[in-house]
């Protein structure tokens, strides 16, 4: 579904992507773990070309989205993306946040695209904050309305970053619960996080990122028991010691 | 310091030149006729300058190499009209292009005093959009294009409505900054309220008949202002209540 082919990034003289090779399969979870700084940001953000890519290709669902004179509009309707600050518009109630990329970019009439999002809202427990304004929901609650707001574009593959670490540790489990959802449903996901436990429990694969390579990967059970490099091994140490694992 | 003021030696003087309300009421009824000519001016020049000014920002707002000429114009239009005297521009187009007597030009003073007006005034407007504009977080419009919005769809629909509700304060300030500056327009000669209290204080060197036309100016600021705070509070009203949509 995704494949991303020695991809490279620099801000400016600061190389953050150094020849990241990956591919995710269909219906495939896969977690980037890894210190901040190491790329895992970046390179969700290159994957829904937020950020052009210096070197290499990335193929996602058959078409090479880096390629010259791509419709990149087209192309970012099948791929949602969750931001850790949620970035949904305080200027407009949750419908309309949830509804404003079908009606626009997808072309639905109002109607239509207001009962597909009704429908993704009672989903995700979310049917009595329809007209509220952002502000006024708690913040594992607008970040369940991004992700709702995502899936209502029905896209192929979902990108979520540090999709978390904005939020009270009390309402992690709700937005976790959420992707675990989406994660039985099928969705092919690239997932940025923090949560050790998390990504060991969702992820079919983990992808260790180190100064913007991909320093080690494999099933979760593998990395986080017998990780082999001494730096995939000093990262987790760290994370046990703050008692995030 | 009431007392002191009318108690002072002079004081008979001054009333009678000033603050003689019988002159004020004989003048009052002519000075307001003239006054719904600047509410028209003030009407007018508005409408086009809220659109001018915001076309203005937005070319400003353009990126790439591709638009340079495009910002550099708008920048340069900007720094221009800023700089010159309003009443030197309005004496420029008000006296100048009637005396060219070319056929299709308008004759009317107060044509070209409006045209003044929205010159001026478009660079400055200009300046409170683009100062909106910035103020939205890029992370709004990587949300918006995230969507598959098109930039322009990101615009209209995410940064614009954020950056016109955060200025709407400062666009008053502009607003009656040019319904103050109607008045200019009366040294073409139309009769406006300056104008025509100009005209009563030359018959009967009672300057009580200024007094007229500025208490007709305030009169009408006071309520804009109102007017403002309302909006203003009517949008956080709704953000923060929510359910009201």
């Amino acid at each position: 579904m995704i494949e991303i082919d020695g991809v490279r990034k620099s801000f400016g003289r600061l190389e953050v992507l150094r020849g990241i090779d990956l591919d995710v399969a269909e219906h495939e979870v896969v977690c980037l773990i890894g210190a901040s700084g190491s790329g895992k940001s970046t390179l969700l953000r290159c994957v829904n070309l937020l950020e052009p890519v210096d070197a290499g290709q990335i193929v996602v669902g058959g078409d090479e989205i880096t390629a010259r004179g791509v419709d990149v509009n087209a192309l970012r309707r099948r791929i949602g993306i969750v931001f850790q600050a949620y970035n949904l518009f305080p200027h407009m109630s949750v419908i309309r946040n949830v509804t404003l990329g079908p009606r626009k970019a997808l072309g639905l009439s109002r109607r239509q695209a207001e009962a597909e999002a009704d429908e993704l809202l009672r989903r995700f427990g979310l049917a009595d904050k329809r007209d509220d304004y952002p502000d006024r929901l708690s913040g594992g609650q607008q970040q369940r309305v991004a992700v709702v707001r995502a899936l209502a574009m029905r896209p192929d593959v979902m990108l979520l970053d540090e999709v978390t670490s904005a939020l009270d540790p009390e309402l992690v489990a709700e937005v976790l619960n959420v992707i675990r959802e989406l994660a039985a449903g099928g969705m092919t996901m690239l997932i940025a996080t923090h949560e050790m436990g998390f990504a060991r429990d969702i992820a079919s694969r983990v992808c260790f990122l180190d100064a913007g390579v991909i320093l080690e990967q494999g099933p979760p059970a593998r990395i986080f028991s017998t990780p082999q490099e001494p730096r995939t091994r000093q990262f987790l140490d760290r994370i046990i010691e703050a008692g995030r694992l | 310091m009431v007392y002191a003021v009318t108690h002072s030696p002079g004081w008979p003087e001054v009333e009678a030149a000033f603050f003689d309300w019988g002159a004020y009421r004989d003048s009052f009824p002519a000075i307001s006729r003239a006054f719904l000519l600047n509410v028209k001016i003030f009407l007018i020049a508005e409408a086009f300058i809220l659109v001018f000014a915001l076309l203005l920002a937005v070319l400003r707002s353009l990126p790439g190499p591709v638009f340079f000429p495009i910002r550099a114009l708008s920048i340069a239009y900007a720094d221009f009209f800023r700089g010159v005297p309003t009443i030197l521009v309005i004496a420029l187009l008000g006296f100048g292009a009637p005396a060219l007597a070319i056929d299709g030009i308008p004759t009317s003073t107060t044509f070209w005093g409006i045209v003044s007006l929205v010159l001026i005034y478009t660079a400055y407007v200009s300046e409170v959009y683009r100062a909106g504009i910035e103020s939205v977080h890029p992370s709004q419009e990587a949300a918006a294009r995230s969507l598959g919005l098109t930039r322009s769809q990101a615009l209209g629909w995410v940064v614009l409505p954020q950056a016109v509700r955060r200025v709407i304060p400062p666009l008053l300030n502009d607003f009656i900054g040019l319904q103050k500056d109607t008045a200019l327009v009366g040294i073409l000669g139309s009769v406006e309220a300056f104008k025509q209290s100009q005209i009563e204080v030359a018959a009967d060197f009672n300057f009580t008949h200024y007094l007229v036309a500025a208490t007709l100016f305030v009169a009408i600021t006071i309520p804009l202002a109102r007017f403002t705070d309302w909006l203003v509070a009517r949008d956080r009203r709704r953000r923060q209540a929510g359910a009201l949509a």
